[in-house]
């Protein structure tokens, strides 16, 4: 397929727009040599280009997407709608506060949201995604050691081997020491390896429940605990909330500071058609540290905008990304208290239900009932006949599914991670089950036409070693001349 | 899978050949290796830098994931194989070879493994 800078034919343009009454203007000593090589398309060749781009992709929107971890719901459409009203696109951040109240008072308001959701007293909107808000949560953590004259002698964050790789990697950013803990067989934290882990140089521990391999560790209270009385703080990754929203809140489990991923759990939209959003939210013992200028009701009646002198400082521009949190409200505020838990409830049941459809074929990584997803080991299958989980998960495409996460958890050998949503109908989940049971099935007899795998898509399998080791980056006319 | 009986092995998959001025070569198992897949990229430590047995001291990335390499011994780095930064599939193709670090003031912290012992472990853990 050609670019779009490949198309169309030099002085070609769109006729939109009309002549305009502004005068040409030469511009002093431009720093450019040359002119960019901008696309000069019609406007038939733009609609006609991207429309068979977005035939090449997949979404939520054109079928099954179970990415473990991702929790890849269907983004209704009224989101967009209230997103769209003009009191929301038609103010600017700079405006001053009596002009914008309306927008205010929404945020105001999706943060009494989340707080009776999660258990926390108060929210930031201004991290842009999950990672970005375990940044921002872990600076909370280090402002609040500073502030008691403890902050030079914590500098360990606990992680378990489970966790999020952005885990590590955000401690790692804020300036900690990682402290990896291993999982107990049971998939969830051993205690006796957090016990160890624990002491005078703990600031804090960074955890995922239910976990990354679908599991509510059944020890929660006890591991913040442990945490708590080594001083440290207890970090909660939202990135699995779907499956406890409305049901129990981390704040309840004894966690003091979390990031919610909007784009995950409240159905805004994700991967390609983002941005994210990433709040934090804290408890009181943190809230005079969250970043700036956040809409507090005063007893005018009227919100402005109050920081507090033990602030972190800003951690993105203004509230984040606005449109997206409205996204987010909206979604919570159509589904309400009983909507909420049951979504939650449907995405475990889901889970379930595709789990007890596989398990006879398919090794289940982890015994038992599990929470929104499920660990699949494509081991058995891989010693059998060397079909690996790349290859199962390349047939999927075949079939019009996207595939689950694969090689994640990176404890589970051939691991491959489903989350089907509480979005999906039981037909849907029927249809996937068949396919994968099928797949597993054509494995055995036929492992090549496996290796072989996608026959059907545009794209066959890209070179991902290639890809990785010299990325082409730059597109230039001259070198593709 | 090959397990050169020369040298000494940790359970995190690292390999150390000890030379005869008294330094050692660190590098990653074949076992590893296989288990990552193609490497693409490699961060190693600076020379002069110390690093102490069980703590990641370089870390690996395939298609799959990041790894950390954890340092089977203490030491202290005098060169690092600035080969492995442009071609990390040397990794892939002969792991014994493509050494990531020499150290120094070599400690043995905790005990490492035979090749056979190794052998044995790794037997084991595909069993898991």
């Amino acid at each position: 397929m050609k670019l779009i800078l490949e198309k169309g034919a030099e002085g070609r343009h769109v006729s939109l727009l009309g002549n305009s009454q502004v005068p040409a203007v030469q511009l002093r000593a431009a720093k450019r040599a040359k002119a960019p090589a901008l696309p000069q398309v019609s406007e038939t060749e733009i609609s006609r280009h991207y429309s068979a781009l977005a035939r090449r992709c997949h979404g939520v929107n054109d079928g099954f997407y179970p990415l473990g971890s991702c929790t890849m719901k269907y983004n209704p459409a009224i989101n967009e709608e209230v997103a769209a009203l003009e009191g929301f696109t038609g103010v600017h951040p700079l405006q001053p506060a009596y002009t914008v109240q309306g927008s205010l008072e929404a945020l105001a308001l999706m943060e009494k949201k989340l707080c009776a959701i999660t258990g926390m007293d108060a929210f930031t909107f201004q991290p842009a995604a999950g990672a970005h808000g375990e940044f921002t949560g872990l600076l909370l953590i280090k402002a609040y050691h500073q502030a008691r004259g403890e902050a030079a002698q914590r500098t360990k964050i606990i992680v378990p081997d489970s966790a999020h790789g952005t885990n590590p990697a955000s401690a790692t950013m804020a300036g900690y020491t990682v402290v990896n803990i291993p999982s107990a067989p049971d998939g969830c934290v051993d205690l006796e390896a957090l016990r160890a882990a624990v002491g005078p140089d703990t600031a804090g521990l960074m955890l995922t429940n239910p976990n990354t391999v679908g599991l509510f560790d059944k020890n929660i209270l006890e591991i913040t605990r442990i945490v708590h009385e080594a001083g440290g703080l207890a970090y909660y990754d939202g990135a699995n909330l779907n499956a406890v929203m409305g049901i129990v809140r981390p704040g309840d489990m004894g966690f003091d500071v979390i990031h919610l991923n909007l784009h995950k759990t409240f159905s805004t939209p994700h991967g390609g058609g983002g941005p994210g959003a990433g709040p934090v939210g804290c408890k009181q013992l943190l809230a005079q540290f969250l970043p700036g200028g956040r809409p507090v009701l005063q007893q005018s009646g009227s919100y402005d905008l109050e920081a507090d002198q033990a602030s972190i400082g800003s951690v993105r521009a203004f509230h984040g990304n606005f449109l997206v949190v409205m996204k987010a409200l909206c979604y919570v505020m159509m589904l309400g208290r009983q909507g909420i838990p049951e979504a939650a409830r449907n995405a475990v049941l889901n889970a379930n239900y595709m789990r007890v459809k596989l398990q006879d074929l398919y090794q289940m990584a982890y015994p038992g009932t599990c929470m929104h997803e499920f660990v699949m080991s494509l081991q058995p299958l891989k010693d059998q006949c060397g079909v690996s989980a790349m290859d199962i998960a390349k047939g999927l495409l075949d079939h019009g599914i996207h595939p689950p996460t694969m090689y994640f958890p990176l404890i589970v050998h051939e691991a491959l991670m489903v989350e089907p949503t509480e979005t999906e109908t039981k037909e849907t989940l029927d249809e996937a089950v068949e396919v994968l049971r099928g797949l597993y099935e054509k494995a055995l007899q036929d492992p090549e036409y496996l290796h072989a795998c996608p026959h059907n898509t545009p794209i066959g399998r890209p070179d991902e070693v290639k890809a990785a080791r010299h990325p082409l980056l730059r597109w230039t006319r001259e070198e593709n001349a | 899978m090959n397990f050169p009986a020369e040298l000494k092995y940790s359970k995190s998959h690292e390999w150390v050949r000890v030379l005869s001025d008294g330094t050692a070569q660190i590098g990653l198992t074949d076992y590893a290796q296989k288990e990552l897949g193609d490497l693409v990229f490699v961060n190693l430590p600076q020379p002069e830098d110390e690093i102490r047995a069980g703590e990641a001291f370089a870390d690996v990335e395939s298609v799959k994931a990041v790894s950390d390499v954890y340092a089977p011994v203490n030491g202290t780095v005098v060169e690092v194989n600035e080969e492995l930064l442009d071609a990390p599939e040397l990794i892939n193709q002969d792991p014994y070879e493509a050494w990531f670090v020499k150290v120094e003031q070599v400690e043995e912290a905790e005990t490492l493994l035979s090749a056979e012992e190794y052998e044995a472990f790794v037997a084991q853990e595909a069993n898991k």
